[in-house]
């Protein structure tokens, strides 16, 4: 294979980042009150990162960089879903990070280097890459967190972020290690055909898959390896927390199930064993704890942690259906955060962070409209129909059915009743309860046509779900190869 | 469908449109536009009904006005609507009421006033889609969505204990809902990929499956009907209700759960129904008395009607589960006569409660010698829940009690004391309200009946009367489609 051939489907990777080379320079020329030019470039950035990736694409899957590197369908799909997801965060933050100061050349920097490293990460077929990817986004991520230097929470935050992150990371290196040594490569596909044909060392491999699933499970932020995510969640500036509440998800995904089902797919039977009591603690913690929080960015934290665990059902049923449904959770899930988080920032103001549940006290009387938009997030959320939730809990739930499950399926639908309830006590505040204060809700015309898009898209996916339920489903099946 | 239109959709989105316009006149400056745009909407959706009625064919059981597009492909699951006797007078039902809730609430509401119209509006289109849907995912769309409207409508402009209430009601109904929608997802496995309710009904079953998904269906319906001993979300939900609100859960939302028995539990686990028929009936035994004395003691008036609500609601699932045409037409007719009868109670004491704020019996007395035209009108529908013949109420309570001494005497035994307990805890209601001196001051000042309230009184009377006099219009729409249910249930769908 020639170099142009192995270029071409890492062009939008090249691309990104040259521009963020080119705009970590620029940036150091401009004076802080011309920031708005270093936005417009992020997303014109974005912009051209699409562009690149639709014209690069080509049917089937293409491998490149002695197979370290592959391109297919889902790879695609994930990468233009992560643009719109960091278009989507950056327009949400722009005004929140304006009024404290944070809207710098460093974190539209950061955030394209993390963006940068979910692409790598979307791609991978190598545990050197995944790895590489992996690294790039978190280390980003951390010091994201710890941008808002004069802020103790967010600090600790960025601490424990860091520290137990590195720890995950270094459990998954130990894992992909012993899988390197019971099979011999560190190449995917390598690593399928080896385990497929018996491996001699199967303790070894068995304790690979350990280090590995629990290194995974830390990234995903499931139970038990949950511990940082409400605190990181809540220390982090919203902005961050918006940022990584969202995008990186589909990320994880990606990583998951490239290792899981690409990789180890021999193994299927041990870690979907894993995966069940990973998702059912999740889902049961997750959603008691959520109900304790009087924060509302904590309340998130465990709602996503009952998310990931619910996403972590369709990839036990495995299959097109099963990977398809948690894709599509995936999705799902990323739009609803984007919104919820994005309205925390819409009401947060210069030196006040609407981050409590009081804080949404009478919304309705404040502004029916937001109140309405907030109203289908948190339907969505907890997966009443007609908003876009349901499908999500029901394609899951059917991929979950199908291979005779059907218990953990009650289970699951028995943890989203308690989950229902603490994002109906969202909608409660804001429509029977009196607004505690009557400051009138100022933001942008653009935020404000976001959030309304971002709601309003919720309910009309939620009524017309079929498109992108297909486009998960046939995006699984042909870069997973599964028939 | 009658010139090509689709009549179902049309009774089904023509008030979803009009609750979006509502809601679109925005805050209580434009109250005026949106009750008239309200009124506008009702009135036209009740219009849009009418042709379900007038181009019926009574003679065949197999649904009408079909009407089948793809919707997610992906999953099989269609846009699929059609109605049959059963399900068709509930939309007219339906669509009625959200004229006279309309109606009733013109001046009453106050606060937010496009809201309260919308979420209205909106909730008689979800319910006439709950009637019409054929695929179950659409069903259970309209079944989840119209929760969400009437969560406001408690919350919002409810009573006092209202946000305590409307949670209780959300999370009750919501858990039956879940576990129901396990069964669909089953099912569509079992009958290889369909989710049409109509393939349901035909799929051979198992019976220890068929056990399961009777018992998460009952669990869905039995919340919403609400069988003893799920029913404790009504009486607290109807009680913080405003009128309208009442008026719908009493009117529908409890039909909604009943008619699920009859499209889903019978059809598609008759095996499971008739093993599982003798818990039933003891449940709505226990509905009938039990709750009868409950209803007996009650000092709240709302509290009262919402107790004998249920305990008549014990006769629609008795008759359901006796499984002869008596006890299921009977079922049918005391689900709509009692749409109006406790329509109408919920209506009375609206009229009460919005004069003198207080629901408790003992603040009232001697309303008759200021409110002559109300206590007339009050002792009818009085009269039609304590099941006097010549009313409404009258004909489906008989037709249960014939059906039930054909299956087993202490049956229709047991039933029969409803209608004294009926007449004692409504009459016993209605003469410390009503007679007697006047009790206080606040009695004193109080004024009859206006234009508005005497218009929809007179509207429920003459209907309550009129299908007490002449129900064969009524029983002939049913007729067809119940015996082919009745067929359908005595056919065992084991795998052979």
């Amino acid at each position: 294979m020639n170099l142009l051939a192995n270029l071409i489907p890492v062009s939008a990777e090249i691309f990104l980042l040259v521009m963020v080379c080119f705009i970590l320079i620029a940036d150091l020329m401009l004076t802080q009150s011309s920031k708005l030019f270093t936005y417009l470039l992020v997303q014109l950035t974005l912009l051209g990162c699409s562009i690149i990736t639709v014209g690069t694409h080509e049917h089937g899957v293409t491998y490149a960089f002695n197979n370290m590197y592959v391109d297919d369908l889902m790879s695609d799909v994930l990468k233009m879903l992560s643009y719109l997801g960091m278009s989507m965060v950056l327009v949400y933050s722009r005004q929140y990070l304006m009024l404290r100061g944070l809207f710098t050349g460093e974190f539209m920097v950061l955030a394209l280097f993390a963006l940068l490293g979910m692409n790598v990460m979307i791609s991978a077929n190598h545990f050197l890459t995944l790895y590489l990817g992996l690294e790039l986004l978190s280390l980003s991520l951390y010091a994201m967190v710890a941008l808002q230097r004069d802020s103790a929470i967010a600090t600790e935050a960025a601490m424990k972020y860091f520290v137990l992150g590195a720890l995950a990371s270094g459990l998954l290196l130990y894992g992909m290690s012993m899988l390197y040594g019971a099979t011999g490569s560190l190449e995917l596909g390598v690593i399928s055909d080896a385990i497929n044909q018996g491996v001699q060392n199967k303790s070894l491999l068995a304790f690979g898959l350990v280090f590995i699933v629990s290194g995974l499970a830390f990234k995903l932020g499931v139970v038990p390896f949950h511990m940082w995510v409400p605190d990181v969640y809540h220390g982090a500036p919203t902005a961050m927390t918006l940022l990584i509440g969202s995008v990186p998800k589909l990320a994880a995904f990606a990583f998951t199930v490239r290792i899981l089902v690409e990789g180890l797919q021999g193994l299927e039977h041990d870690w979907s064993s894993m995966l069940i009591i990973l998702a059912i603690a999740s889902m049961a913690l997750g959603n008691l704890a959520a109900i304790a929080q009087t924060n509302l960015k904590r309340m998130f934290a465990y709602s996503t942690i009952t998310h990931m665990g619910f996403m972590l059902l369709g990839l036990i049923s495995g299959g097109i259906e099963g990977y398809g449904s948690a894709m599509f959770y995936t999705v799902v899930y990323m739009l609803m955060s984007l919104g919820a988080f994005g309205m925390i920032m819409l009401l947060s103001r210069a030196g006040f962070e609407a981050d409590t549940l009081n804080d949404f006290k009478g919304l309705n009387q404040r502004s029916p409209w937001l109140a309405f938009i907030m109203m289908l997030l948190m339907l969505s959320m907890a997966g009443i129909p007609p908003t876009v939730g349901f499908y999500a809990k029901f394609s899951v739930l059917n991929a979950i059915v199908q291979t005779g499950h059907t218990w953990l399926a009650i289970v699951a639908v028995l943890f989203s009743l308690i989950g229902a309830f603490y994002y109906l006590r969202i909608i409660k505040l804001m429509y029977f309860d009196a607004p505690e204060s009557h400051e009138p809700i100022v933001y942008g015309s653009d935020t404000g046509l976001l959030i309304s898009l971002n709601g309003l898209g919720v309910l009309f996916l939620g009524l017309m779900p079929g498109t992108l339920m297909s486009i998960c489903a046939v995006s699984v099946q042909q870069s997973l190869l599964l028939y | 469908m009658i010139f090509g239109l689709p009549v179902i959709s049309i009774t089904i989105w023509l008030p979803i449109i009009f609750g979006i316009l509502v809601l679109a006149t925005g805050d209580d400056k434009n109250a005026p536009l949106a009750r008239l745009l309200a009124l506008v909407g009702s009135v036209l959706g009740f219009l849009v009904t009418l042709p379900l009625y007038i181009g019926f064919d009574t003679t065949t059981s197999s649904m009408q006005f079909v009407e089948h597009h793809g919707w997610i492909t992906r999953f099989n699951i269609n846009y699929y609507l059609g109605v049959d006797g059963i399900s068709m007078l509930f939309i007219l039902l339906n669509s009625f009421f959200t004229v006279i809730v309309v109606i009733a609430g013109w001046r009453v509401i106050e606060k937010r006033v496009s809201q309260y119209m919308a979420a209205f509006l909106l909730m008689s289109g979800m319910i006439n889609g709950v009637f019409g849907a054929l695929d179950s995912i659409l069903f259970y769309v309209f079944w989840e969505a119209m929760l969400v409207p009437m969560f406001i409508i408690i919350g919002v402009w409810g009573g006092p204990n209202r946000i305590y209430a409307t949670m209780k009601f959300f999370l009750y109904t919501l858990l039956g809902s879940l576990l129901m929608l396990v069964a669909l997802i089953y099912l569509y496995n079992l009958t290889g990929g369909s989710f049409s309710i109509l393939d349901f009904h035909q799929v051979a079953i198992p019976m220890t499956a068929q056990i399961l998904i009777f018992i998460a269906f009952f669990f869905a319906f039995a919340v919403k009907v609400p069988m003893f001993p799920v029913h404790t979300w009504l009486p607290d939900a109807h009680v913080e209700a405003p009128t309208g609100g009442s008026v719908i859960l009493a009117a529908l939302m409890l039909k909604v759960g009943a008619y699920g028995f009859l499209r889903f539990s019978m059809p598609i686990t008759p095996d499971a129904s008739h093993q599982l028929a003798g818990v039933m009936i003891a449940l709505s035994l226990i509905a009938i008395v039990y709750i009868g004395l409950v209803a007996l003691m009650q000092t709240d008036m709302k509290k009262l009607v919402a107790y004998s609500s249920i305990s008549h609601m014990g006769f629609v699932t008795m008759g359901l589960f006796i499984f002869n045409a008596y006890g299921m037409e009977g079922a049918l007719l005391q689900m709509i006569s009692h749409g109006f009868v406790a329509g109408a109670l919920f209506l009375c004491i609206g009229v009460l409660y919005d004069r003198m704020h207080s629901r408790n019996i003992a603040d009232y007395g001697g309303v008759a010698n200021k409110m002559p035209v109300f206590a007339a009108f009050f002792m009818l529908f009085a009269m039609a829940n304590s099941g006097l013949p010549g009313t409404s109420a009258f004909v489906g309570e008989f037709m249960v009690i014939m059906g039930a001494i054909k299956v087993n005497f202490w049956y229709a035994f047991a039933a029969g004391t409803t209608l004294i307990f009926g007449a004692a805890y409504t009459l016993w209601l209605y003469k410390r309200v009503i007679f007697g001196k006047v009790a206080n001051q606040h009695v004193e000042e109080l004024t009859d009946l206006n234009a508005r309230e005497v218009l929809i009184m007179s509207l429920l009377a003459v209907l309550v009367i009129g299908m007490g006099v002449y129900p064969l219009p009524l029983s002939e729409i049913l007729h067809a489609s119940v015996n082919d249910l009745l067929v359908h249930v005595a056919h065992s769908k084991l795998p052979l």
